[in-house]
């Protein structure tokens, strides 16, 4: 299925786009997208801790998506 | 829900947010503005940008005033949090915290900046006389599901 990632900050800056679209099976899980990501966007490192959230809430990595949430993987925050 | 949560890019006022929150049976209004220094890591910033995830983040703020009327009892909670360039000396969040007594508004207030820095989807970036660099968060998650 094809799921659109939004990225923020040093991510959106790697992509050199808001988002994203990947390739993932059903039943994949965040982890999943993320290697995806990683594999299309030179930028990522091997050491990011990424967060991820699923219609705008946190949610762990091994979240199981479906496909039509809005998806965002994003830096640890430095607001505040 | 009383309080007033926004992400915005104009500058913020303080006057505001003590208005959001101010009110006849509260005799305790504690404050916090964080503003942009003009140095980091022995390095001096020019100045800073503040990015977020708007809509995720307004949610959040929403989701720290909730809890901050669980844990000290009052719903009179604004937080303002500033996108987009600042320079040093600006403000770049607000938190304005109304209870009936002092030591729940100076201590919801506290917690209240606490979380925004721990989970608001925000991210600083600070420029430098010779480049810039993201500031990114610690170890801590915010994860909550």
């Amino acid at each position: 299925m094809t799921v659109l990632v939004l990225l923020f900050a040093r991510y959106r800056e790697a992509a050199k786009a808001p988002s994203v679209e990947v390739e993932v099976p059903p039943g994949a899980t965040l982890t999943d997208v993320w290697s995806e990501l990683r594999a299309r966007i030179p930028g990522l490192s091997r050491e990011e801790r990424p967060l991820f959230s699923c219609d705008r809430v946190y949610v762990r990595e091994d979240r199981a998506i479906r496909g039509d949430e809005e998806i965002a993987v994003f830096p640890p925050v430095s607001g505040g | 829900m009383p309080g007033l949560y926004r992400i915005d890019d104009r500058p913020l006022d303080l006057q505001e947010a003590i208005r959001a929150v101010a009110g006849p049976d509260r005799g305790a209004i504690a404050t916090f503005v964080g503003t942009t220094r003009d140095h980091h890591d022995g390095r001096a910033v020019r100045f800073l940008e503040y990015h977020a995830y708007p809509v995720m983040a307004e949610s959040v703020l929403r989701d720290i005033g909730r809890e901050v009327e669980a844990r000290f009892g009052t719903p009179h909670v604004a937080i303002l949090h500033r996108v987009g360039r600042l320079d040093v000396g600006e403000p770049s969040v607000v938190v304005a915290v109304a209870a009936a007594h002092r030591r729940e508004a100076l201590a919801a207030c506290a917690h209240a900046i606490e979380r925004v820095k721990e989970s608001a989807p925000i991210w600083k970036k600070e420029h430098y006389a010779d480049g810039a660099a993201w500031i990114e968060g610690s170890d801590t998650t915010p994860v909550d599901t």
